[in-house]
């Protein structure tokens, strides 16, 4: 059965990496529904979390696919409920609309987000949360008017208790320690 | 060591010998001209071998890596040089076959500018590499040059391509090399779990009906030795893949033969009903499984292997052991019981009889007066003792030299597995005989993959490689004929070729040759061969409608095997 299912990569920071990883998607037909890439907190290594729709069974193989790339670290999968995630939204709105009626304000006060700019001609407002959530907002605002929307990658954390990166990065150390 | 300034060139010739290269097989052109005018001082320290074209030259490097298990490397310069690179690389990915290929790129000022030449290598091959960088500065060449040698020989080996952008060739830097012994991001080796060779030795010793299925990875791991011991002290039967072929002798009195759609009776039929199957290297190919569904259905799995994204990616593995063959082979020996399972066996041996009389006598005995595939490469191995290197090329003849030649020796098959490549033989028997420069060396080719590389026949002569080349011509392309036949009702849709005179062709190059239409000069004619100092070309005319059986037609079981259309 698919299922969302998203797959964080450590890797070194070498150029065309990125084209390596998305070459294993193409290649199987599997569509990038969602992709952010930034350092992670291990200065020098990068961090991609990727969403893709797709069973269990193919997602394993696209993480051995990818974790067999020469300057990849580690690859992992989670299903949504392993991980806690957000994406982040920006809505830009026509300013006037605020002064004409307290829509918007009701609807910026009950979802939890903010507002990140006001000039004479728009607002931009901005809100954290899942699609869903994002989403929901945009429908909202949308009644009135929404000039701009943008809503970006995920960026997720395990609930696991451990950071599995630097265990993983302790065991590699003293892996190749002993290859000396 | 103590550094000296040269330049980028030169530190890429510098750099090579530092990993012990002997061979270069290449192409110049415009970008890597720097590279080549510093290969001219170097001539006694390296020999560089021009062939005619690109793939001629990733073909011989891939060749040279099958019979030495080093990488083969070959230079091509930028945009048309390196684009005709990529067939070989990808044959070389797909076959696990080390490469080290360099190109020529434009002056990194123009790059992205479409410039004279100019196309993107890196990118282009990306999906067909191990590894592949892009060096725009004099300084990254060694420890680049050290990475790619690391990176292509150890573990799974594989191509990789480096693109050196002219301004980095011409540019000056410090050298000094170091050979690279580690990656942070790449452990070519898998450490070996002891509990599952445990677990793995315990089923094995529980096995009633065991079949070990060998491929390249015994060859690739130099654990021909290893694989002999485990299906020795086990008793167990023993099976091999298209590339496994020669990692243990063909006569050995448990080698049951070559798995796959036109591999021998007996073991597709009884992969259905072995109840353990012992999967060393290898990586069930579709042309091995047949449909996956119905394969091996009966046994638990065990799979030694090397890379482990190749685990449960096409059958699942009851216990994956996973790491170099050469070691987990030895564990798993040492840990197995001293076994034998002669009514097993016999019942190969069963199979072997009724192949023996329904196929393979008729093609290597022939009564009717058309010549067959078999009877070539039957006589062609007895001539050579089975010593011989083979080369083949792809299709009929292929299947037929890998079933028929019989060999004593590892390294002795070199052949396009994986990607199917027609063009691959001719080229590859050229790396092939420089790799080995003491064996006899004999590429067995198709009529239709010969026109793909013939102009190779340039770089055979011009330095006197003495490959015995065998056309198996048949003026077909026969195998996609074979499947006309059978499976689209005789339709020879562009199959029939109207081909030159190969010995005028041979002749015209400076190769001696002789071509056999009757059955009275077969063995004179491939003796003849044989005793040639040079390189030879016979040319047997094959009767058209020789047909490879047995076959496991696509999308059947490994058990629905046909013996005969």
């Amino acid at each position: 059965m698919k299922q969302e299912y998203i797959i964080t990569v450590y890797s070194e920071n070498h150029i065309g990496l990125l084209t390596r990883i998305t070459i294993v998607f193409t290649r199987r037909k599997v569509n990038i529904e969602s992709l952010t890439v930034s350092e992670s907190a291990i200065q020098g290594v990068y961090k991609f979390t990727i969403v893709i729709k797709s069973t269990r069974e193919l997602v394993i193989k696209i993480v051995g696919q990818i974790e067999k790339q020469i300057d990849v670290l580690k690859a992992f999968y989670h299903t949504n409920e392993e991980m806690i995630y957000q994406e982040i939204a920006l809505y830009k709105v026509p300013t006037e609309a605020l002064f004409e009626n307290d829509t918007i304000e009701q609807v910026v006060r009950n979802s939890g987000a903010r507002i990140l700019e006001i000039t004479r001609e728009y607002t931009v407002i901005e809100k954290t949360g899942h699609k869903k959530e994002t989403q929901a907002l945009f429908n909202e605002l949308n009644k009135i008017k929404v000039m701009q929307f943008i809503r970006s990658g995920r960026v997720a954390l395990t609930r696991d208790p451990i950071e599995r990166l630097s265990e993983f990065l302790k065991e590699r150390d003293s892996l190749l320690e002993s290859l000396d | 060591m103590t550094k000296k300034t040269v330049s980028g060139s030169q530190a890429v010739i510098l750099s090579l010998l530092e990993e012990g290269v002997d061979t270069i097989f290449g192409y110049p052109g415009g970008a890597i001209m720097p590279i080549y005018d510093a290969l001219y001082d170097h001539d006694k320290n390296v020999k560089h071998i021009l062939t005619r074209h690109e793939q001629g030259a990733v073909h011989a490097a891939e060749g040279y890596a099958r019979v030495t298990g080093k990488a083969g490397v070959c230079f091509a310069t930028s945009g048309p040089g390196a684009t005709n690179l990529i067939t070989g690389i990808a044959d070389a990915m797909i076959d696990s076959t080390p490469l080290v290929c360099i190109t020529g790129q434009v002056a990194s000022p123009l790059l992205g500018t479409d410039a004279f030449q100019e196309s993107d290598v890196v990118g282009i091959s990306m999906p067909v590499t191990k590894w592949n960088y892009q060096i725009t500065t004099p300084e990254e060449i060694p420890e680049a040059i050290a990475q790619a040698f690391y990176i292509a020989q150890t573990g799974r080996p594989g191509p990789v391509l480096l693109d050196i952008t002219k301004d980095a060739q011409f540019g000056a830097l410090d050298f000094e090399y170091k050979k690279c012994r580690k990656i942070r991001s790449y452990v070519p080796e898998p450490q070996i779990d002891p509990f599952k060779v445990k677990e793995a030795a315990d089923i094995i010793d529980e096995a009633k009906k065991p079949l070990v299925l060998f491929g390249q990875g015994v060859i690739i791991a130099q654990a021909e030795e290893e694989l002999k011991a485990l299906v020795e002290k086990t008793g167990t039967p023993a099976a091999w893949t298209l590339l496994g072929l020669s990692a243990l002798p063909t006569d050995h009195p448990l080698n049951v033969g070559m798995l796959g759609m036109h591999g021998n009776y007996g073991p597709n039929l009884l992969t259905n009903e072995a109840d353990v199957i012992i999967a060393v290297g290898m990586r069930f190919d579709d042309r091995v499984t047949g449909k996956v569904t119905a394969y091996a259905g009966n046994a638990k799995i065990i799979h030694l292997e090397i890379d482990p994204s190749e685990i449960n990616k096409i059958k699942n593995a009851t216990v994956a052991v996973l790491g170099n063959a050469k070691k987990t082979l030895k564990m798993l020996t040492d840990n197995v019981k001293q076994n034998r399972h002669d009514d097993w066996l016999a019942r190969f041996r069963e199979c072997d009889k009724i192949e023996n009389e329904k196929i393979i006598h008729k093609d290597l005995f022939p009564e009717k007066p058309g010549l067959t595939m078999g009877e070539v490469i039957r006589i062609a191995g007895d001539k050579t003792s089975h010593e011989a290197i083979l080369v083949t090329d792809v299709g009929q003849h292929q299947m037929v030299a890998s079933r028929y030649f019989k060999f004593r020796q590892p390294r002795s098959n070199v052949t396009s597995g994986g990607l199917g490549t027609m063009g691959f033989g001719l080229p590859a028997s050229m790396g092939a005989q420089l790799g080995a420069p003491d064996r006899t060396v004999i590429a067995v080719i198709g009529d239709g993959g010969f026109q793909m590389t013939i102009q190779e026949l340039g770089t055979i002569a011009q330095n006197k490689l003495p490959v015995k080349i065998i056309i198996l011509n048949n003026n077909f392309l026969g195998m996609v004929r074979q499947w006309q036949q059978l499976f689209f009702e005789k339709r020879y849709s562009f199959t029939e070729l109207q081909n030159p005179d190969f010995i005028a062709i041979g002749k015209g190059f400076g190769i001696e040759g002789h071509k056999v239409e009757v059955r009275e000069d077969l063995e004179t004619g491939i003796q003849k061969m044989i005793d040639h100092p040079g390189p030879y070309l016979l040319e047997v005319v094959i009767e058209k409608e020789d047909n490879v059986f047995p076959m496991v037609p696509t999308g059947a079981s490994v058990s629905e095997i046909m013996l005969e259309p």
